[in-house]
């Protein structure tokens, strides 16, 4: 393969998209050719720029009332969705809390103690991640089922975590446990995406938090506080993707009624 | 927005039976920040974006017996992209008008690839300013590779063009934004 060719790989050799003929032709030029490779490293440095330094904009909550109150809307009367939206009161916000919960000023901005507090719950979580896969104790209750894993929690907690199961985007709900961290028992809720374990770990905290990411030990880490809970996620997975999953997660934790 | 807009806007349609609002639940609610963000790159305004994300999940409630595949994501945010750019030339018509052609957008093309060195660090604002100058066909193709990391088959799917088009949009649109980075804001204009 000559420069020329190359060059006009390097986009889809960054995105993994070449076959697997491609793919080789493109790496065994770059070991050899130094302009090559340090155009690469310019494109591979671009990307990096780009997903660390774009802001990522979350739905207002004003949106997001929006849209859950056109969505409920829009369910046939007839059928009784009012009686099943019930059974599950915690995936509906009504808007009048919404503007509520805006008016308020209940989103506040994380401060710097925080952050601190935020730090030490990181550094647990990834211990207790470590312990989860190492000690084959991942799961007290195994089930895919959301409607099992939720009442097992009531009884041994103070709170009632979100469990939802997203399997539809690949993200299995594989279980949950029992475990501490900041010297208190929290949730975790136990996912698997394709290899990846990802352990949510949810504890009450009324302090709002935007989405801070985080790298410790090699494990990415989220941590967030939204709608009267702390969620506190673990793995492997890239960043990419366990944000993805975050946001699915917090969109569907919403304040209760 | 105005509220024009809004009065063309189609009502809620009481289209889903409950079965379905469960899995509308499951597999199109939860990227109602992916549909928001997507739709701020692309008009680049909160409110515009907001009534586009809205009437999108209208459209996506009233068209969910269309949803057959398990890709939610795919299929929310091409609807998310087709209402920005309904909006983004109901905003453009009265001005002068200039369709994106896959040809004509493209910076010099050299082998050599002589882009400067990107400063390690480059200012978030100077970043947006770039992003904000190229067409916004380009700027899809990277927030959606980007930002939620899509595939190309994917992007493809949300874009509504071959994969072919994904792989070269993408090239160039990485192409042109590291010359503008590189050019610094007032030579890139």
């Amino acid at each position: 393969m000559v420069c020329r060719e190359v060059l006009d790989r390097l986009s889809p050799f960054l995105d993994d998209e070449l076959d697997a003929f491609g793919s080789r032709e493109v790496s065994r030029h770059l070991e050899s050719c130094p302009s090559c490779a340090a155009a690469f490293a310019r494109q591979k440095q671009l990307g990096e720029t780009l997903r660390r330094d774009l802001e990522y904009h979350r739905a207002p909550d004003l949106l997001r009332a929006r849209v859950l109150r056109d969505a409920r809307a829009a369910v046939r009367r007839d059928e009784g969705p009012f009686f099943r939206a019930a059974a599950h009161p915690w995936r509906w916000v009504s808007v009048a809390a919404a503007v509520m919960a805006v008016a308020g000023g209940a989103w506040l901005v994380a401060s710097l103690p925080l952050m601190a507090g935020g730090d030490a719950a990181t550094r647990e979580a990834v211990s207790s991640h470590v312990r989860s896969l190492m000690a084959s104790h991942l799961t007290d209750v195994a089930s895919t089922d959301q409607h099992t894993v939720k009442p097992w929690f009531s009884g041994k907690l103070d709170f009632s975590p979100p469990v939802t199961d997203f399997s539809v985007a690949d993200f299995a709900l594989l279980g949950g446990r029992l475990d501490y961290l900041q010297g208190r028992s929290v949730a975790a809720l136990v996912y698997q995406h394709r290899k990846h374990i990802i352990n949510v770990f949810v504890w009450p905290d009324t302090h709002e938090q935007a989405m801070l990411a985080s790298t410790r030990q090699g494990f990415n880490v989220i941590l967030e506080k939204h709608a009267g809970m702390a969620y506190c996620m673990v793995s492997d997975l890239n960043p990419v993707e366990l944000a993805t999953f975050a946001r699915m997660l917090t969109a569907v934790s919403l304040p209760p009624r | 927005m105005t509220h024009e807009g809004r009065a063309d806007r189609d009502m809620p349609q009481r289209s889903l039976s409950p079965r379905q609002m469960d899995r509308f639940h499951e597999s199109v609610l939860p990227y109602l920040d992916a549909a928001y963000n997507l739709a701020r790159y692309l008009v680049r305004d909160p409110h515009d974006a907001e009534d586009a994300v809205q009437e999108a999940f209208l459209r996506a409630t009233r068209h969910f017996d269309g949803f057959r595949g398990v890709d939610g994501r795919a299929w929310l945010l091409s609807i998310v992209r087709n209402a920005c750019f309904t909006l983004l030339r109901r905003r453009r018509s009265g001005s002068e008008v200039v369709e994106f052609e896959e040809e004509m957008h493209s910076v010099e093309d050299e082998a050599s690839g002589p882009e400067a060195d990107l400063a390690r660090t480059i200012a978030a604002e100077q970043l947006h300013e770039g992003l904000a100058r190229l067409p916004v066909e380009f700027r899809e193709v990277l927030v959606l590779r980007e930002m939620e990391g899509l595939s190309y088959k994917e992007i493809a799917q949300v874009a509504g063009v071959p994969i072919g088009t994904v792989m070269s949009r993408l090239a160039r649109a990485r192409r042109q934004l590291s010359v503008a980075l590189t050019a610094g804001p007032e030579e890139s204009a």
